[in-house]
């Protein structure tokens, strides 16, 4: 005879013919304590973005001298902002976001990472959201899920992380979903049985297994949109998608910022996929885009001077963009630090004037009632949130 | 049910065992078969890829200025598109064909370690070389040779942005002030970062740059090949890790040689390299004996790579933490093709796209695109960065398709889970097996079971 755990019977049986809304169990869950109806959405934007490129401070007039031909401002393209900076004219698409208040941006900001300037340890520290006090590979478990661990009612599936990569800003103790737009899966009830059987004592792929049952229902064929941002649409699509019901919180990536040489294809390239992927979430969501908070984040910026081809190095400072219809956009929050000798961070980079992981703290006091006593010592241990910024409508 | 060394070595060490062949009798047979992983005669070369890119160039001019295209170019830009995926199915016939498969194991871990990726398609042919020149030689001998050989070929070069640095001194960027030519710390940073010292090893921004300078000079086009061009290095002497390095100035190629040599030597290199080994092979959280045991013979040895092997493969850690770690996307599928009794020469009559149904869509769907990591920091080796809902649907899927689409006639499930664990299977899975409804849905537990993912 069949011995499976009971919990595990039902949850998978109930999931052959019917959505996961459907189940009993799943429901009580579901409506005893939602996490509210605000959302958020972290897309890490792996590759160190230029932000000076995607940001233009061009009435800082050390720009022009540090760089012949990138960053070039609105004398050659640019979209003026606000009189000193200029958004990148690849971003042109997000510009009426700008105008109606659904876009802003943080200049100079940074994780407390400094020097090594690696991507890969600049992106653990990003999504582990810790400080120095800890050794890189100590670092274990991301801030977005110790912010499912502080949320009251959080679910399995209240945070999604999409795409096939691995978002080590959602592991840790507390489930979470996750899920490609293109993938699926077809099981008769009696292979499904069997293989719950042989994942039931190995938790890895238990969980795994349930999560893909049930997504595989639930999710149409989101995903086949053509065009060279197809990619980041089909994750926005699915991520909408995802928010419009039970999920409040996602996370994901796109990756490809990293522009040693010939910067502006490079660079090009990754500005039209973010744009995309903003659109598509403000379409896909709807009414709920008023709820929700998009924070696009990269492991640092780059250097302030341009290198010998026609590119740039890994820096410090960079750039937190927002949008969505929950900020208080069409404006630069933070100091700028300026680019004259003496004020760059390591006579090359951009100084970090604040910590990024304040801007992602204050959103989530604001969009989940996050206690600052909670952000500064758990789910961002060691943070001095400072003041609030008001970047939430 | 038991077993012994013969299971735990094809399991853990190779790609699985197989109807077809005996696992590997003992630690010798094992250690011999890295020997076996040099190039072969369908290997790629630098100047066999610089033909096609030469050519697709030409055709690229070609259509650019709307001239007729001569039928050579576009042959030349069809083999490169095509290459990847024929690469990959090489990959697949030799890991299957391999015996033992411990060679082929190695050179898909040193490929990984040093990671390039064709971001055009120009280069395509470039990256199968990086593999057959700079990894399969030197996969059983010395470290410091195969780091030399990788951060110094061509494809390396592009990839990590060195062939567009010079010395800010240099005669050709003086010479150029307009053209504000300078120095591109990338390859200098992973060569430490990644490629030798580990990121947690005592070494600092001075020591990049220095080694950046270093590594001026290097350079490659497909028309003029590989060089070392003294007038773009920078003059002077540099001082990589307290070690000073250069000042004749005509010999640098010998100074870089020397520099990798130095790093590779280094303990800080021994132990990142065993460790990273340890945790491929063995366990994502490898026991300080075994990594301590292999650092130790890195550094007696001097980095000889058979030697430190010897101690992975007949370390006790080897039988004690069986199935800690997941196979990756192209290990699986190969352990699911060896096991079901598939031989090289059938995947090589295979249709492209049915080869590409086979192993190419698969493996990116399991969170693998082949050839196309993300960043130069290659894959990740944790369990769960493997093993998500919709990277083990892909499993699922594959476990339940491509048996049927491959084979007639499907093994009986009850004979399968005899040739594909050799008794390692857990009880549950001994328990399923003969109880599914068919024997395609038999054998697809077996292959989508954790059993299988695991090592």
């Amino acid at each position: 005879m069949l011995t499976l755990d009971r919990r595990l019977f039902l949850k998978g049986a109930s999931l052959i013919g019917c959505s996961a809304a459907a189940h009993p169990f799943m429901n009580s869950m579901t409506f005893a304590a939602l996490p509210g109806e605000n959302r958020l959405v972290v897309i890490i934007l792996r590759g160190a973005m230029d932000g000076l490129d995607a940001i233009q401070p061009y009435g800082d007039p050390m720009l022009r001298k540090l760089r012949s031909s990138l960053s070039v401002g609105p004398e050659n393209g640019a979209l003026d902002l606000d009189g000193f900076f200029a958004l990148h004219p690849r971003l042109e698409t997000l510009l009426p976001l700008w105008r109606t208040g659904e876009l802003a941006f943080a200049h100079a900001v940074s994780t407390p990472y400094r020097d090594k300037r690696s991507h890969f340890d600049g992106q653990d520290v990003l999504e582990a959201g810790t400080g120095n006090d800890l050794p890189v590979d100590r670092r274990v478990g991301g801030w977005l899920n110790r912010l499912l661990q502080a949320t009251p009612g959080a679910i399995a599936e209240t945070a999604y992380s999409v795409g096939v990569e691995q978002m080590k800003i959602l592991t840790g103790e507390a489930a979470h979903l996750s899920w490609a737009p293109r993938a699926s899966l077809n099981l008769s009830p009696q292979a499904q049985l069997l293989l719950e059987h042989v994942y039931h004592d190995d938790p890895l792929f238990r969980e795994a297994a349930q999560g893909a049952v049930q997504i595989s229902a639930e999710t149409s064929d989101i995903g086949k949109i053509p065009g060279p941002t197809a990619d980041a649409q089909a994750l926005a699509a699915f991520t909408a998608s995802r928010l419009n019901a039970e999920s409040r919180i996602a996370a994901f990536s796109i990756p490809g910022w990293d522009s040693h040489a010939n910067q502006p294809p490079v660079l090009g390239r990754g500005l039209d996929r973010l744009a995309a992927a903003i659109l598509k979430l403000r379409e896909g969501l709807g009414p709920n885009w008023d709820r929700t908070t998009v924070l696009a984040m990269t492991e640092f910026g780059r250097t302030v001077r341009e290198n010998g081809s026609g590119g740039t190095d890994h820096g410090t400072g960079g750039a937190l963009l927002m949008a969505g219809g929950a900020i208080r956009g069409g404006r630069a929050f933070g100091d700028w630090p300026g680019l004259d000798e003496g004020q760059l961070y390591a006579d090359r980079d951009l100084m970090p004037v604040r910590d990024i992981r304040a801007y992602a703290a204050w959103a989530m006091h604001g969009l989940f009632g996050i206690e600052r006593d909670t952000l500064e010592r758990a789910i961002f241990p060691g943070l001095d949130l400072g003041g609030d910024p008001g970047m939430l409508a | 049910m038991s077993f012994g060394f013969p299971e735990l070595a094809a399991i853990r060490l190779g790609f699985g065992l197989s109807p077809r062949m005996s696992p590997p009798a003992d630690v010798r047979t094992v250690l011999a078969g890295p020997a076996g992983a040099g190039p072969d005669a369908g290997a790629m070369t630098t100047e066999r890829a610089s033909d096609l890119a030469r050519l697709f160039n030409e055709g690229r001019r070609a259509r650019r200025d709307k001239l007729p295209e001569p039928p050579e170019t576009q042959e030349a830009a069809r083999q490169l598109g095509i290459l990847p995926v024929e690469d990959l199915r090489r990959r697949v016939i030799r890991a299957l064909d391999d015996p033992i498969g411990f060679g082929e194991r190695l050179v898909q871990f040193w490929s990984d370690h040093f990671t390039i990726r064709a971001v055009n398609k120009v280069h395509n042919g470039l990256a199968m070389a990086f593999v057959d020149e700079a990894i399969r030689p030197h996969v059983n001998g010395r470290f410091e040779d195969m780091f030399f050989a990788a951060d110094t070929h061509p494809m390396m070069l592009i990839y990590l942005d060195q062939i567009s640095s010079r010395g800010p001194n240099s005669p050709f960027a003086k010479k150029r002030p307009e053209r504000n030519f300078g120095l591109n710390e990338n390859l200098a940073r992973e060569a430490l970062e990644l490629h030798s010292l580990g990121v947690d090893a005592d070494y600092d921004q001075h020591d990049v740059r220095e080694l950046a300078k270093l590594l001026t000079g290097l350079s490659f086009s497909h028309n003029q090949g590989f060089a070392y061009r003294p007038l773009w290095a920078e003059p002077g002497s540099e001082t990589v890790l307290g070690q000073s390095y250069g000042g004749r100035r005509r010999g640098g190629l010998d100074d870089i040689r020397a520099v990798f040599r130095d790093i590779s030597r280094r303990p800080e290199t021994a132990l990142h390299l065993s460790r990273k080994l340890a945790v491929h092979f063995v366990s994502d959280q490898p026991s300080e004996d075994l990594v301590g045991s292999m650092a130790a013979v890195w550094r007696d040895s001097g980095g000889d790579l058979a030697q430190v092997y010897r101690v992975l493969v007949s370390h006790p850690d080897l039988a004690t933490e069986l199935r800690r770690k997941v196979r990756q996307p192209f290990d699986f599928c190969v352990a699911g093709l060896r096991a079901l009794g598939m031989r090289g020469e059938q995947i090589a009559r295979l249709d492209l796209p049915v080869f590409r149904r086979i192993a190419w869509g698969p493996v990116e769907a399991m969170g693998q695109p082949w050839g196309r990591p993300k960043g130069p920091d290659g894959w990740p080796e944790e369990a769960d960065a493997w093993i998500a809902s919709q990277t083990l649907a892909a499993r699922i899927n594959w476990s339940l398709r491509i048996p049927r689409l491959l084979l007639d006639e499907l093994p009986d499930p009850r004979d399968m889970l005899v040739s594909a664990f050799g008794g390692t299977q857990s009880a549950e899975l001994t328990w399923a097996v003969p109880k599914a409804e068919s024997a395609a849905e038999g054998v697809a537990l077996i292959l989508a079971s954790g059993d299988f993912s695991r090592r």
